[in-house]
């Protein structure tokens, strides 16, 4: 084990997936010379030259286009979105072209192509920037939707959705990216679709995404003083989801609380909560709760953005309502 | 006539502009007798683009192709039964009925896709010759788009990275006039679409697009420059549509300024003209109707293997969505 930020596990895993394949490229605004907007890419262009880490024009449909020509063709392209927001710019080439176009040929041709980009609120950068798109991406059929929580994971699954022969969305919690973890050595791809229950529980499943991962345990670890015992799910991809592993657990605990960044309204909780409700009704000793962010534009003063962010406490005090 | 095509080169230029013509003439009873699902959009009129361009590739180069697209496919070399079955929603179809007219894919042939969204494919063929530059080999990509996708941003981000990294791709605008309704006069200043080049600095050709032999001459230009490493060109093919936007589009707005316009370009018919030029040359009217008897027989082939084709189960609708899942 060792300690590592967040976004040099990122960077790591480029740069290994790079090294055992050379049709591994990468291409995006700012992502070569300087090494990325949020450094996660630091040392590449040096060392794989220009063709191979690219510096794109501000031309976020054109770049996507690109990338998936590129794995239409060969390649494996990664491409960084700078903000998850900017995929609105790049809607069409994602969404009508990338994910459709398996569809559209019947199954000649696949799209190995990952587009990397960065989630969440708390950076007074206003509305623009810092919106999680995870759920408005799980909405479209022909895409994987992938959000890692801490470094180790992120690495993990970033391998995996490299070697992916699909689309695959990963959303990285920009608010991470200079945080510390400890991490293995060596990290193996982590599959898709197969959840992770960090911490076992008895009363109450939290099941949750990215950044929400880490504040749901700090949760768990207050709730266990007040004598409730959370157990919390790492969810790592939205699609395709692990029905499984949080049936069985509410199964177990009674109680499913679904928490995840992205605009509450059709976010992640409304759809795993209908989800799994068939499965989970009779063992539900409470309704099933879900906590996103409230459907307002992110604010600039941090006056205004920090309290529409889920938190720690915001999952404590929900957990506690369930339990009574 | 004076050409420095060999009689056999030109007799393929014909034989495909008639197998373009006669596939879209049988797709159009098709949607007559309500037969065809949906709509498609006819290449009839402007053969002479995709066949000159075509004429001047190779077989392992990549074409980006659009919601007209049929006559692209035909050009290169696609097989007409799966083609007609994908339009008619059978399991046979290119795609097994998942993409329709608009959609078909024959990666078998290079092509890229055919795209739905106007100015969709631009960057998508783009990419491919970026692949091409970063593997190293000869191949081009040809990106064919009609005169409203030089509107969408795609076009405009497409060939400025295109030039700037001097990626091995021509463009092609099939100039048919209008956008549906709207005649591209109406909605741009710029009497060439072509001239647009200038503002990335890479060449722009305005060619006729009736003439299958100005049309390859250009696009054999454009090859040669890309293939050897100078970048991107695009051409502009003044062409027409003899049909509205889609089968049943009577195209009335066509009749606004000028009356007479749509018989003023059909005397110019890419087809038929050029059968005229082969006659003029000492290929006699036996091997003309030689060829468009084997073509006859091609598309009736076509049109049988469609119609006894079956359609797709149901449960076909939930496959292919992923490689692996």
């Amino acid at each position: 084990m060792r300690e590592i930020l967040y976004r040099d596990a990122i960077c790591e895993a480029l740069d290994e997936e790079m090294e055992r394949d050379e049709r591994v490229l990468l291409l995006g605004e700012d992502v070569a010379f300087i090494g990325g907007n949020f450094k996660t890419s630091v040392g590449l262009f040096e060392k794989y030259g220009d063709l191979r880490v690219k510096d794109t024009p501000i031309s976020e449909a054109g770049f996507v286009g690109m990338g998936t020509g590129m794995a239409l063709t060969g390649l494996r392209p990664v491409i960084e979105l700078m903000f998850s927001d900017f995929m609105l710019v790049a809607a069409d080439q994602i969404i009508n072209n990338a994910a459709k176009i398996t569809y559209m040929s019947g199954g000649q041709v696949t799209v190995p192509m990952v587009i990397r980009t960065p989630i969440g609120a708390g950076r007074s950068s206003a509305a623009q920037h810092s919106q999680s798109m995870q759920a408005f991406a799980a909405h479209f059929p022909g895409m994987k939707v992938v959000v890692p929580s801490t470094a180790q994971e992120a690495k993990g699954l970033l391998k995996t959705a490299i070697r992916d022969d699909n689309p695959v969305l990963f959303f990285e919690h920009k608010m991470e990216y200079s945080n510390k973890y400890m991490i293995d050595d060596v990290v193996e791809p982590i599959p898709f679709g197969k959840a992770n229950i960090v911490r076992q529980g008895t009363d109450v499943t939290v099941v949750a995404t990215s950044s929400q991962v880490m504040k749901s345990v700090k949760a768990a670890e207050i709730l266990e003083k007040d004598g409730i015992s959370a157990e919390v799910i790492d969810l790592r991809t939205i699609v395709p989801m692990d029905r499984e592993t949080i049936i069985q657990s509410v199964k177990k605990t009674g109680r499913l609380l679904v928490v995840d960044e992205a605009y509450e309204r059709c976010g992640i909780g409304a759809e795993i909560g209908a989800d799994v409700m068939d499965d989970v009704f009779y063992y539900l000793e409470a309704p099933i709760a879900r906590i996103g962010t409230p459907n307002v534009s992110l604010p600039f003063s941090p006056a205004l953005e920090f309290p529409l962010i889920p938190t720690v406490e915001k999952t404590v005090d929900k957990v506690k309502k369930m339990m009574k | 006539m004076e050409t420095k095509y060999s009689k056999k080169h030109l007799l393929s230029l014909y034989e495909v502009m008639y197998r373009m013509r006669r596939f879209e003439e049988e797709v159009f009873e098709f949607y007559k007798k309500g037969m065809m699902p949906g709509l498609a959009h006819l290449y009839l009129g402007q053969e002479a683009v995709a066949t000159g361009v075509c004429a001047a590739l190779n077989e392992d180069d990549y074409i980006g192709s659009t919601h007209r697209g049929h006559g692209h496919l035909v050009a290169r070399g696609a097989d007409l039964g799966r083609m007609m079955a994908e339009i008619l929603g059978k399991e046979t179809g290119y795609s097994k009925g998942k993409g329709g007219s608009m959609h078909i894919m024959a990666m078998d042939k290079g092509i890229l896709g055919a795209n739905g969204i106007v100015g969709g494919e631009i960057p998508i063929a783009t990419g491919a010759a970026y692949s091409v530059k970063y593997r190293g080999t000869e191949q081009v990509a040809v990106s064919f788009f009609g005169d409203s996708a030089t509107n969408e941003g795609t076009f405009h981000e497409s060939i400025n990275m295109a030039a700037a990294w001097n990626l091995p791709i021509i463009y092609v605008i099939e100039n048919n006039l209008y956008g549906i309704s709207v005649d591209i006069r109406d909605v741009t200043n710029t009497a060439n679409l072509a001239d647009r080049a200038l503002g990335y600095g890479i060449p722009g050709v305005v060619v006729d697009g009736m003439d299958v032999l100005a049309v390859q001459k250009a696009a054999e230009e454009a090859v040669e420059r890309a293939r050897s490493g100078n970048g991107p060109t695009l051409i502009e093919c003044k062409t027409y549509r003899w049909q509205g936007h889609h089968v049943g589009d009577p195209a009335v707005y066509r009749e606004r300024k000028d009356s007479n316009e749509k018989a003023s370009w059909m005397e110019r018919c890419p087809v038929t003209c050029f059968r005229d030029k082969l006659l003029s040359i000492k290929i006699t009217e036996k091997e003309v109707a030689k060829i468009e008897e084997s073509v006859e027989a091609a598309v009736r082939a076509a049109v049988q293997f469609a119609e006894e084709s079956p359609y797709p189960d149901p449960a076909e609708a939930y496959t292919d969505l992923f490689s692996d899942m």
